[in-house]
């Protein structure tokens, strides 16, 4: 074997070994959720269930209201991602379409705050939203993301820095104000750039478990993530339930992910590299 | 857009010079009407609970009622308090394994996916897929695939003859344990760590196979130093996670077994939301805040010496 072909087998084994590592927790859960109740203290555990029990994702959705909480936790992604969107959109566009004293100085400041932990500002923003009465309301999770994001507005920012500028001046010799161009040129042209946006903060928002952990306790209100967390402490011992349960959360991301794959390839890999 | 507008930046300060002519002031306050959400936010989550906290962290403030004036009382206390140093010893442990892992597990990984077959897409899709997942659901499925009787871990060990392994029961095992389950997301850090091998020029290897170069060679002098750049952001997030970390291990262990995973944000956590202690807790996020932009600039000064810039296609 000539020596490129030896190390595509070797990477071939390296892929297919880790593969079956990262698929490994979703074949447990999966094999787990679909077992009877006794079938679980079964030594040593089966690897595919003896009686294929679907009844396990029904009983699960009668043990916490999952359709419920899958309602709430599409509200506050689909208005926090409106939020993101937008106003990540109209800051990068400050910070790249406009050409203004200090603005580099305070774009550097924007990014220096990413270093800045959440925890650190954790327990005063608590008490801000306790203060609005907001404790037990979804404003906690959607208003945030109306005032930006650094990291996404840096993302942005290197797409529309891209933009030729020669548009935007013919645009301006034309008579279109600022916002003009912005909403009539610019937008069109950045959707690439602001799906990328869309599906990471939809991402983040969904998968947010501090936020409703600090902010609802009225269990009508929770989301997946803390609805699946009660469902533990009320449900211990039922793995099976629970499995069935957490591949009901699961599944929703594993199906979005499909339909906007390639979104989520770039997304992870356009900011990264300078 | 005009392009020429940039004054001598050595000028005086953050605007440059003081005096703008009418087209320059236009500008200024449209592009500050631009970015005003960000400013507000900045403002508002930002700026002002740091310095909030500040102050609730010279205060003996419960979460009700009105704070006292302490002094210094809460730092003093932090320094003096055993648990304090346990979760920073927990935190900075489970960063000092969790980083290097992370690290060469998402490498081996790009290594592999960066060679040209024909089926790849689906690695990389099996690969990536579970790093978006959510973590708190990853961490109920780890509870029972680390399951010391029935999980799938210790049945394949045992296989191997391991003796059973208590993963999340056992203090010296839990941390490692939570590092094992951030390795759920090494298929993203994979994608960014491939995306810059593929900038790599492909000119660079030809030279050195020109110059007879080993395969080894080609890595530690061509590959690895242009990639110092995105190990250097993954460490960045690495050390931003590691030092947040607390989701899965309030999933997973709830901080036992014997504090094990009491981690630094979990400490700071329960002070404020448990025990209502948010003037000392306050504190600790005072201390957390120093520490993070410490490591900051340390990291910013250290990767100086070895970040490459240069050939960057």
């Amino acid at each position: 074997m000539t020596r490129t072909k030896k190390s595509m087998w070797l990477a071939r084994i390296v892929l297919v070994v880790a593969c079956l590592l990262f698929l490994s927790p979703f074949y447990w859960m999966i094999n787990t959720a679909l077992k009877e109740a006794p079938e679980l203290s079964v030594f040593p555990p089966t690897l595919v269930p003896k009686i294929w029990k679907w009844e396990n994702f029904t009983e699960a959705m009668g043990y916490f209201p999952f359709w419920r909480y899958l309602g709430n936790t599409v509200l506050i992604t689909v208005l926090s991602t409106i939020g993101s969107v937008a106003s990540n959109f109209v800051i990068a566009y400050g910070f790249s379409r406009i050409h203004w004293k200090g603005r580099d100085a305070l774009f550097g400041i924007m990014l220096a705050t990413m270093f800045i932990p959440f925890p650190v500002t954790m327990i005063p923003t608590f008490i801000i939203f306790a203060k609005l009465g907001w404790i037990n309301t979804y404003l906690p999770m959607i208003v945030p993301s109306f005032f930006g994001a650094a990291f996404s507005v840096f993302l942005l920012r290197q797409f529309l820095m891209q933009i030729p500028f020669e548009i935007s001046e013919a645009a301006r010799v034309d008579g279109a104000s600022e916002f003009q161009t912005m909403w009539r040129i610019i937008l069109p042209l950045s959707k690439p750039a602001l799906s990328v946006v869309a599906i990471f903060s939809a991402l983040g928002t969904w998968n947010n478990f501090l936020g409703p952990l600090l902010y609802l306790q009225d269990e009508k209100l929770y989301t997946l993530s803390i609805g699946l967390t009660a469902f533990r402490s009320q449900h211990d011992v039922d793995m099976n339930l629970l499995m069935a349960a957490s591949t009901l959360v699961v599944l929703p991301v594993v199906v979005v992910f499909f339909m906007f794959q390639k979104a989520f390839v770039e997304g992870m890999t356009l900011g990264s590299i300078k | 857009m005009r392009q020429t507008a940039t004054p001598n930046p050595t000028k005086s300060g953050f605007l440059g010079r003081m005096s703008m002519t009418r087209g320059e002031k236009h500008n200024f306050w449209l592009g500050l009407l631009f970015v005003s959400p960000w400013i507000i936010g900045f403002l508002v989550f930002l700026a002002y609970p740091i310095v909030s906290s500040a102050y609730l962290s010279l205060t003996d403030f419960t979460g009700f009622g009105t704070p006292n004036f302490v002094g210094l009382e809460n730092y003093q206390r932090m320094f003096q308090d055993e648990i304090f140093y346990k979760a920073l010893q927990n935190t900075l442990y489970y960063t000092v394994l969790a980083i290097p892992i992370g690290v060469v597990v998402a490498l081996i990984l790009a290594f592999a996916m960066n060679q040209a077959l024909p089926e790849i897409g689906l690695y990389r899709t099996i690969l990536y897929l579970p790093s978006i997942l959510p973590a708190f659901a990853v961490s109920f499925i780890f509870i029972w695939l680390l399951n010391p009787k029935f999980g799938l871990v210790n049945l394949f060990l045992g296989m191997f003859g391991v003796p059973t392994i208590d993963w999340f029961g056992d203090p010296e095992w839990s941390k490692f344990a939570i590092v094992l389950l951030a390795q759920v997301g090494a298929g993203g850090n994979a994608l960014i760590f491939l995306a810059g091998l593929r900038g790599i020029p492909k000119t660079l290897y030809e030279a050195a196979d020109i110059d007879g170069a080993t395969p080894w060679h080609k890595f530690r002098f061509i590959t690895l130093p242009l990639l110092t750049p995105v190990i250097l952001y993954n460490i960045i997030t690495g050390l931003s996670g590691g030092l947040q970390v607390f989701e899965s291990a309030y999933i997973t262990t709830g901080c036992g077994p014997a504090d094990s995973t009491l981690f630094y944000v979990f400490y700071l956590y329960n002070n404020a939301f448990r025990y209502g202690q948010m003037g000392y807790a306050s504190a600790l996020s005072w201390f957390l805040f120093i520490v993070s932009v410490l490591l900051a600039v340390l990291l910013f000064w250290w990767s100086k010496r070895w970040v490459n810039y240069e050939v960057v296609s």
